[in-house]
């Protein structure tokens, strides 16, 4: 059983764990918004669970790492800090900051990173920049918020671990990047009624029960699909 | 492999071969002229095609007894459509014309062809030594080349195999079958060759790990999802001589224990996939692909893969998900595909010029190879030039020329008396690089210590017009819009600098906005998940690095030095130049911004003007009146436009 060092402090884990579950296990917070246990290959994508690792010439993130004997690890340099920090800054940054509005309000990720690593919510110096369609409707049940997601991939995940096929897949590129239910109708019995892990999952809330769900749509009518040109 | 088996390889290739020398002899001794046209892309798009049908009508015409040769491209791109016209009665050496048109074409048939007259006024040079008109290898374009990958490139036709054939092609493979793996390996480690897609990792090596990964299914794939501005080295070989990347595959495949390989080509290159697929058709009937090649134990399926249109996809994970029938995102590595790639399975990815670099290697011997280039990177390098370049095209040289010697002695340099500027390597990845660095030498290590990239060989060369803040906007531009959106610097870190770099360019900048720059692109160096992000804000940097002057006069002066960026110029006519009633700008003008003055010059109405610059295109050069200024408010005034009349 590997024994290394996290922050000073002694830690064993099972061979072929990876750091961060590790640290998270051992209550040493490190940021993170992507890993779940189980992703395979891991995203990768959110850029937060960095950390330095002796012997690396710059911080690697802890969720691609697997323990090792005599790692000697800090998950609290100023390099470390540089790279989370400005990665949260990027996030809110693209972020509709609207927390007492939002399901997720005491219970974001993001408002928690924002707390431990002091960054405010509203970050300055950077400009704001929000997608131009504020909710995607499109799904009969469920309601997406764009400028929330922080297209972490969770939800694509969970969704086809447990239905075996995708209900959201990420759609368009580069900043327009989103996540989208196409297709959604063409599933064969979509189960997104009584399900409800995508929106569990969602560490922002981005992923919401329709409104008017009382008032269900059975027939799958739903809007357009915005992503769909 | 056993001294029976050889035999057979020898004796089933050996008939393939004695099938291409006839072919070629018959084509070599028919007395008649023949005309070799360039058809790849690049001739095609200058009217290749019009070229040949205009050969075609005018032999009917005139009743010529020609053959018409379909060859690929020599890479002279400044000179297309190219058009070789060997001639034996008369008595001229096979002679390169430039430029042939449907009318040079009409023409030169008449008139060389049937009256022998080879008009010397439209003669580039000739193609061998001789008496009567001087060779194209006198000149720097020509004889500064060292052809390895490209050295058949424009002189075989790609659609047929024994062309290839006759010119030794496929020889590299029967030797190849002859020898055991750990002896190709062995030989590729010695040449040296380093991966020519960007990174440089030595290719004996990676094929080395991929072979040591066992007796598992491998695969190989020929990564050709070129996808950098500017860029077409890969596009041309394939469309050139797609069999020297199909042996180099072969030879590969063999070398590493694999059965099946995937050539992954841009959708938008259908001439390329047409190409290679009936290439690959082509070496599946002859024996040398599919079931048992040339006789032996070895197996080998090639598949054409199209890619659809993301440059994402040229980084290796992202290519291998691609495939699989994913969106085309990257992921962590390690592990590399080499112990985990395609379908889990060990795949070794190389580009387009590291393939076609192996046939001559093997052919060759390493000792060769490691002849040509530098200590570290031995070999060749093709670049693309492009931009302000009097002779742009590809170009295949010795690692190790220096830029200047690229640029000026083999590109001709910079046309029209302009002043160069700056040169970026590597494409959206790469750096800008001044003329400070013109003498660096030309390999991997030496770009990167610059500040640029090697990159897969895509070079674009500015002159004093081209604004650098606006070049750093387009490639942001460029990557912005090809992040696959997976992480967060390369999707909102890129997003940023792009938003920057565009109010600069309109001229509302800030006090603080390159700093800005600089920490941000640095931040996303560092934390991006693939290559694209990590090397995304390679122009920024170096061109902050290198012109940080021109950043400073955007943000404080509000001006742009290279007078380029719209927001920040004005035009204005100079009246000591301007013609009277000379009407050619104002008639051009698609805003009607152009005026004439009391005295019958013409003046421009600021409020009107676009900025288009059309006025500049059509004044006469004998008087060259229109002027352009930064910031806009120091043009002179000139006089009132006249109150415009109000449609009804």
């Amino acid at each position: 059983m590997p024994k290394f060092l996290v922050d000073n402090k002694e830690i064993k884990a099972k061979q072929g764990t990876t750091l961060l579950k590790v640290c998270l296990d051992n209550q040493i917070y490190i940021p993170n918004l992507c890993y779940l246990e189980g992703i395979d290959p891991p995203s990768v994508s959110c850029r937060m669970c960095f950390v330095e690792i002796e012997g690396e010439r710059q911080p690697v993130t802890s969720c691609t790492v697997f323990v090792k004997d005599d790692m000697v690890v800090k998950t609290d340099t100023p390099a470390v800090r540089q790279l989370q920090r400005t990665a949260l800054r990027l996030l809110l940054s693209v972020h509709h900051v609207d927390c007492k509005n939002c399901q997720a309000n005491k219970k974001c990720e993001l408002q928690r990173m924002a707390k431990f690593l002091k960054v405010g919510l509203k970050p300055k110096g950077l400009g704001i920049y929000l997608r131009e369609v504020e909710i995607d409707r499109s799904h009969p049940f469920l309601d997406y918020y764009p400028n929330r997601c922080v297209l972490c991939g969770k939800c694509v995940h969970v969704c086809r671990e447990k239905n075996g096929q995708s209900a959201l897949t990420f759609s368009k590129r580069g900043f327009d990047t989103v996540i989208s239910f196409y297709g959604v109708r063409d599933l064969p019995t979509p189960e997104c009624e009584n399900c409800n892990v995508c929106i569990d999952i969602c560490p922002v809330g981005a992923l919401a029960l329709k409104e008017t769900q009382k008032e269900a749509v059975p027939n799958l009518q739903g809007e357009e699909d915005p992503n769909i040109a | 492999m056993n001294p029976a088996s050889n035999e057979k390889i020898d004796q089933i290739f050996d008939a393939i071969y004695k099938e291409a020398e006839k072919r070629r002899n018959e084509f070599r001794e028919d007395p008649g002229p023949k005309i070799h046209i360039g058809l790849a892309t690049c001739g095609i798009a200058s009217g290749a095609l019009e070229t040949k049908k205009a050969f075609e009508e005018a032999l009917d015409e005139y009743n010529i007894e020609a053959r018409i040769h379909t060859v690929g491209c020599l890479g002279h791109c400044y000179a297309e459509p190219v058009v070789v016209i060997d001639h034996p009665d008369s008595g001229f050496p096979p002679i390169f014309y430039h430029e042939v048109n449907a009318g040079k074409a009409k023409m030169l048939a008449k008139l060389f062809l049937k009256e022998g007259d080879p008009r010397f006024e439209h003669v580039y040079g000739a193609m061998e030594e001789n008496d009567l008109i001087p060779s194209v290898m006198e000149f720097a374009r020509f004889n500064r080349e060292k052809r390895v990958v490209m050295e058949k490139c424009g002189h075989i036709d790609p659609e047929d195999i024994y062309d290839y054939i006759a010119q030794g092609g496929y020889s590299s493979l029967v030797k190849t079958l002859k020898l055991n793996s750990d002896e190709i390996i062995k030989e590729v480690q010695n040449s040296g060759l380093r991966g020519r897609g960007g990174a440089g990792f030595p290719t004996g090596r990676k094929w080395e790990l991929a072979k040591s990964a066992g007796e598992q299914e491998k695969i190989v794939i020929c990564n050709a999802d070129e996808g950098d501005p500017g860029a077409y080295m890969d596009r041309t070989i394939l469309e050139s001589n797609p069999h020297q990347v199909i042996e180099g595959m072969a030879i590969c495949a063999y070398a590493v224990g694999a059965k099946k390989a995937i050539i992954y080509v841009r959708a938008e290159y259908p001439l390329a996939v047409d190409i290679v697929t009936k290439a690959i058709r082509q070496a599946i009937e002859l024996g040398l692909l599919g079931k048992s090649v040339l006789g032996s134990s070895f197996d080998l399926e090639i598949d054409v893969f199209r890619g659809s249109g993301a440059f994402v996809c040229g980084e290796e994970t992202a290519l291998i998900r691609s495939i699989e029938g994913y969106r085309g995102m990257p992921r962590h590595r390690p592990p590399y595909p080499v112990q985990k790639g395609l379908w889990n399975k060990p795949t070794v990815i190389n580009n387009v010029k590291t393939l076609a670099s192996v046939p001559p290697i093997l052919d060759h011997g390493a000792d060769w190879y490691r002849e040509i280039g530098t200590e570290n990177t031995p070999g060749t390098a093709i670049f693309s030039v492009v931009g302000n370049v009097v002779h742009a095209g590809l170009v295949e040289i010795p690692m190790g020329v220096s830029l200047r010697t690229l640029i000026f002695d083999i590109c001709g340099g910079i046309p029209n008396n302009k002043k160069f500027k700056a040169v970026q390597i590597g494409g959206p990845s790469g750096g800008c690089l001044n003329e400070e660095f013109l003498d660096t030498p030309i390999d991997f290590d030496s770009l990167t210590e610059a500040g640029a990239m090697m990159g897969s060989g895509g070079m674009v060369v500015m002159d004093e017009d081209t604004c650098m803040v606006e070049v750093s906007r387009y490639f942001l531009d460029f990557t912005q819009n090809e992040s696959c959106g997976k992480c967060t610097f390369c999707r909102i870190g890129t997003y940023h600098l792009l938003k920057i770099l565009e109010r600069l360019t309109r001229g509302e900048g800030e006090d603080g906005d390159i700093e800005l720059l600089e920490t941000l692109s640095k931040d996303i160096k560092a934390g991006s998940l693939c290559g694209l992000g990590k090397t995304a804000p390679n122009p920024v940097l170096t061109s902050i690095k290198y012109f940080r002057d021109e950043y400073e006069a955007h943000i404080y002066e509000k001006r742009c030095p290279a007078l380029m960026c719209r927001p920040m110029i004005a035009f204005y006519f100079d009246l000591d130049l301007c013609a009277r009633g000379c009407d050619a700008c104002a008639t051009c003008c698609p805003v009607e911004a152009v005026f004439t003055t009391s005295n019958r010059k013409k003046g421009v109405d600021q409020e009107l003007c676009v900025k288009c610059g059309e006025c500049i295109v059509v004044c006469p050069p004998e008087y060259d009146a229109v002027r352009k200024v930064s910031p806009p408010h120091l043009v002179p005034y000139i006089e009132k436009p006249p109150e415009k009349k109000k449609e009804d």
